[in-house]
Order: structure tokens, then C-alpha cells, then sequence
């Protein structure tokens, strides 16, 4: 409990604290300036867009993500033969440390990269660009790394709710003759409601706070085209030494996770009450 | 459902498929990492004399060695401590209905809402002040601190759902609750343990932003922070970049398949709880 106060809690009281003032992060003296940090940020176009990239990001991640991750595990909780080595498989990238496949990517995704051979080989040349160059792009190639990384992460936790749906169930819903996607829609997406409440939760609180990939593969860059709130944090306070403003910027990361939970929690609780 | 039927042999190709998409990446490292520099052609094209000698010089001139010690020790050293201390936590808080264990509750839960953003930056300036900046046992401290709360969590929930029948049965053969706690609920904790050991020690290990700030312009590192050092000075060398990847990867990766099957249940059942 004091570990969890002293390492969390104080520091956090005191982060919410500087971000009302001008401190630099060295500089002993420094003055409480109120609201001027929230209507600096208000005027500054880099961290209003880092604020949308962060809310575009962790949207895109969370729907995407998610669909892929369920998509697999109804493929993989079927009686192909290669079930238990593709839910292995699968699963693997999550495990790897983000950084390094952030790194990974990076190549893949170059002018020279495995991305734009691959599409030479097999006769889309045309297609062939420099994915995180372009501004447009880089923030969707942000979501794609991730996506690859985590999908087999929902993947499994959909699994899991899957197995713990009775086999009678199916039979059932089988001899009523309902098809697949009814069968699905009104039997299965109530009983997997738990797997879906944890899977959004994880994924779009992962996604708000996503700092690693973005800083290896683009460093926020081409410009500030993918920076988010955390990559602005980062640098706002350890290169340009803004310390009370990056915080400030902590601040509205918290606000907006706080937000995005609490949201999330009510209408999934509601969600999950009505489908028991 | 039952039998394999074409309908499944599709299913199955198809998954093949995909799953052999999600492994062209993997693919590209490892042929990468084994080719010599001077090899030009396409990354796709299987390596035709592979060589390892990326690896031998990015283990040297990364200081990889080191990171990976500082690694293990950070890795092993915070896990124990959470494991610990979120253990004896939970187990009163699930168990006792006072007032104060519920507020205790809902303070460790606001630990899983908050951004590590938030407190990572004021605690830099303590761990600065208590002169222990550039040194591994302020990550520990971290980690320690951050994951508590999480793994708290996962301890509650499971034990809420046990019955309290065994332990109620030492109190009346005079276990006072500490020895009630390590001789019967302890070994009961068996599987949750399990799955929280393997999912701090992913995470843990798997950081980069903390070491970043803790660790800059030391001589300590973990392995993250060595790879993207290390990608930061061959900039443009990818074979030995590759190498040095595949090399911070291994363990994570060999410990995985070693525990694959109960991980991947683990995942599940954990959060699942």
C-alpha cells in the first residue's frame, strides 16, 4: 500500500498540481500560473492534433483490433486440424516487446522494405510507396503495427469466452435451423459479452496511452503528423524542458481515459446486464 | 459441428493463410538477420548463404550482454515483490467487509486508470532527489508501485470467488491469519499466480518508456533501451540491426513457447476472472 501510494498516488497528486504551473523540471523557483498551461494548449495546433491523433488512433485500434481478434478466435474454436499450433502462432507477436517490433516495422515499411518487394513480386508495383514518409499514411501504419501485435491478444481472451459457451447451445440453435450469423448475433455475441467488455477496455486505454510504437516507428513524425499525446508529453518535457505543460498535457491524457472508461463501463455494464 | 467436412478444410486453408501473413514479419527478421551486409537483393528472397556473424558483432558492439542482466534482474526482482505484495493485499480485501477495505479497493483500483504519463514525470524528480537516477533498483521501485494495482485486481476477483470453508476450518484449528493465509489460501493461489507471474513479467520486461527516462545517459540499460540505442547508432545497417532484435527477442520468445500452452490459458482465465 505505501509502495502503491509513494510510486502512484503522491506523484500523481503532485502531477496534477504542477500542471498549473511554469516549472521547467530543474528550476527550484518556480509560480503557480493557474489555467495558462490548458489555454496555451488550446492555442497550440501541435497539441490539438496530437489530441485527435490519440483519439483516431485509439478509436481505429479498438474497432479494428477487436474485429480481426474475434474474427480469428471463431476461426481457430472450429475442428480444423491446426487449431492449437495457429492459436500458438498467432498469439506470438504479443509477447515480443513492443519496441522492437515497432523497429521491426519500420524496415518492412521503408522505400526498400519487405512491404513494397512483396508488392513487386506479385505485380501490384503500382502500389509500391514510402508508407511512413507520407503524412497521410504513417498514422494508419501506426494502427496496422499494433493491430498485428495485439489481435491474437483479443484473439484469445474471445476465445476464452467462447469455450465457456455450453456446446448444448450450439446444438440447440443448430437443430432450431438458425444460420450462422444468427446463430452468432443472438446466441453467442450476449454470451461473450464479459470477453467483449474486457477486450475494449484493454484496447482503447492501451490505445490512448500508445507511446512505444509511435516513437520507433516515426517519432511522430513526418512533421507532427503522428505525434500523440504521449510522444508530446515526452518531448515537451525532455527535450524542450516544458515540464509544467507536459504534465498539463498528462492531465488531459488522464481526463480522456477517465472519460473513455467510465463511458465504456456504463454502457457495457448495461450491455452485459441485459444479456444475462 | 462435429465432423470435418469441405466446409472446414476451406476454414482451415484460409486460416493458414492468415496466420502465415502474421508471420512475414518473423520471416523477414530472421532472413535479414542472417544475411551479410553486402547482400542487396530483395528482402523477401530466402538468404542464400546465411552467415552469423550480425550476431556476434551486435552482441559486441551493442552492449547487449550487459542490458540483458540488467534485464533479468529488474524483471525477476519487481516480479517477486508484486506477486508478494498483491497477494497479502488482496486477501484481506476480498475477505473483509469493513468499510476501509472497500475504499482501500477502489483507491488501488484508481491505479488502473491513471496514466503511468502522469506519475512517471513528478516521480522522475524524486527518484532524481533520492540520487538514484540511472540506476536499475529505481525501475524496480516503478514497476513495484505501477503494477500492484492490476495484479491486486486479478487476486480479488479470484479469490472472491473461493470458498472460505478452508480457511475457516485453520482458524478453528488455531492458524491465526497470517499462517491461514500461507499454509491453505497460498496454495490455492496457485493458478492465478501463474498467470499474473507471466503477465507482469511480459510487461515488465517488455517496457520502454520508463528505463528511457530512468536510465538516459547512464551506462545501465535494459534490453529495449539497448535495441533502440542501438537502431539509433547503425541507422541504416538493418542487418545488424535485425540481429541485435532477434538476439533482445529470443528470451521472451523462448520462455513463451516453453510455457505456451498455460500462457495462452492463462491470458484467458486471468482476465476472464
Amino acid at each position: 500500500m505505501l509502495l502503491f501510494a509513494f510510486v502512484v498516488l503522491v506523484p500523481s497528486a503532485r502531477g496534477v498540481y504542477y500542471a498549473f504551473t511554469d516549472w521547467d523540471g530543474l528550476d527550484p523557483d518556480f509560480a503557480v500560473i493557474g489555467l495558462d498551461n490548458f489555454t496555451a494548449m488550446a492555442d497550440d495546433p501541435d497539441a490539438l492534433q496530437a489530441v485527435w491523433h490519440t483519439l483516431v488512433i485509439a478509436v481505429a485500434i479498438t474497432v479494428i483490433q477487436n474485429g480481426i481478434g474475434l474474427l480469428l478466435a471463431l476461426g481457430v474454436n472450429t475442428m480444423i486440424k491446426s487449431r492449437n499450433v495457429l492459436r500458438a502462432l498467432l498469439f506470438a507477436p504479443a509477447v515480443i516487446t513492443p519496441i522492437v517490433t515497432a523497429y521491426l516495422w519500420r524496415n518492412l515499411l521503408g522505400p526498400d522494405g519487405a512491404v513494397n518487394s512483396l508488392l513487386g513480386a506479385v505485380g501490384l508495383g503500382a502500389w509500391r510507396q514510402n508508407w511512413l514518409g507520407d503524412p497521410e499514411l504513417a498514422l494508419w501504419m501506426i494502427v496496422l503495427v499494433v493491430v498485428w501485435q495485439f489481435a491474437g491478444y483479443s484473439m484469445v481472451i474471445f476465445l476464452a469466452g467462447l469455450q465457456s459457451v455450453p456446446k448444448e447451445i450450439y446444438e440447440a440453435a443448430a437443430i432450431d435451423g438458425s444460420g450462422p450469423v444468427r446463430r452468432f448475433w443472438s446466441i453467442i455475441r450476449p454470451l461473450l459479452a464479459p470477453a467483449i467488455t474486457i477486450n475494449l477496455m484493454l484496447s482503447i486505454i492501451g490505445g490512448i496511452k500508445l507511446f512505444d510504437q509511435v516513437y520507433a516507428l516515426t517519432g511522430g513524425g513526418p512533421g507532427h503528423a503522428t505525434d500523440t499525446i504521449s510522444t508530446l508529453i515526452y518531448k515537451d518535457a525532455f527535450t524542450l524542458g516544458e515540464f509544467g505543460y507536459s504534465i498539463a498535457l498528462a492531465v488531459v491524457l488522464t481526463a480522456i481515459v477517465a472519460v473513455a472508461s467510465a463511458g465504456q463501463y456504463a454502457v457495457l455494464n448495461r450491455n452485459e446486464k441485459a444479456a444475462s | 459441428m462435429n465432423r470435418y467436412s469441405r466446409r472446414t478444410l476451406v476454414l482451415e486453408m484460409v486460416m493458414i493463410f492468415v496466420a502465415l501473413i502474421f508471420a512475414f514479419p518473423v520471416y523477414v527478421l530472421v532472413n535479414l538477420a542472417v544475411r551479410d551486409p553486402s547482400d542487396t537483393s530483395s528482402p523477401v528472397s530466402p538468404t542464400t548463404s546465411p552467415t552469423l556473424d550480425n550476431f556476434t558483432q551486435a552482441w559486441q558492439e551493442g552492449g547487449l550482454g550487459g542490458a540483458l542482466i540488467n534485464s533479468v534482474v529488474v524483471t525477476a526482482v519487481s516480479v517477486v515483490i508484486i506477486l508478494a505484495v498483491s497477494s497479502l493485499a488482496a486477501y484481506p480485501l476480498a475477505r473483509s467487509t469493513a468499510r476501509w477495505s472497500r475504499g482501500t479497493f477502489l483507491l488501488i483500483m484508481l491505479g488502473l486508470i491513471l496514466p503511468f504519463q502522469l506519475a512517471a514525470l513528478p516521480l522522475y524528480q524524486t527518484v532524481r532527489d533520492l540520487g538514484l537516477l540511472g540506476s536499475i533498483w529505481s525501475l524496480v521501485l516503478f514497476y513495484a508501485g505501477l503494477q500492484v494495482p492490476f495484479t491486486t485486481f486479478l487476486y480479488v476477483g479470484f479469490l472472491r470467488a473461493l470458498p472460505r470453508d478452508f480457511e475457516e476450518a485453520a482458524t478453528l484449528d488455531g492458524c491465526g491469519p497470517l499462517s491461514a493465509f500461507r499454509y491453505v489460501v497460498l496454495p490455492m493461489l496457485k493458478p492465478i499466480t501463474v498467470t499474473a507471474l507471466v503477465l507482469n513479467t511480459v510487461s515488465v520486461w517488455n517496457d520502454f518508456f520508463t528505463p528511457l527516462l530512468y536510465l538516459s545517459g547512464s551506462t545501465q540499460q535494459t534490453m529495449p533501451v539497448a535495441v533502440a540505442g542501438f537502431v539509433g547508432q547503425f541507422v541504416s545497417d538493418w542487418n545488424l540491426i535485425f540481429a541485435a532484435l532477434l538476439i533482445s527477442i529470443v528470451p521472451v520468445l523462448a520462455v513463451y513457447l516453453a510455457l505456451q500452452r498455460s500462457i495462452i490459458n492463462g491470458f484467458a482465465g486471468g482476465l476472464k476472472g
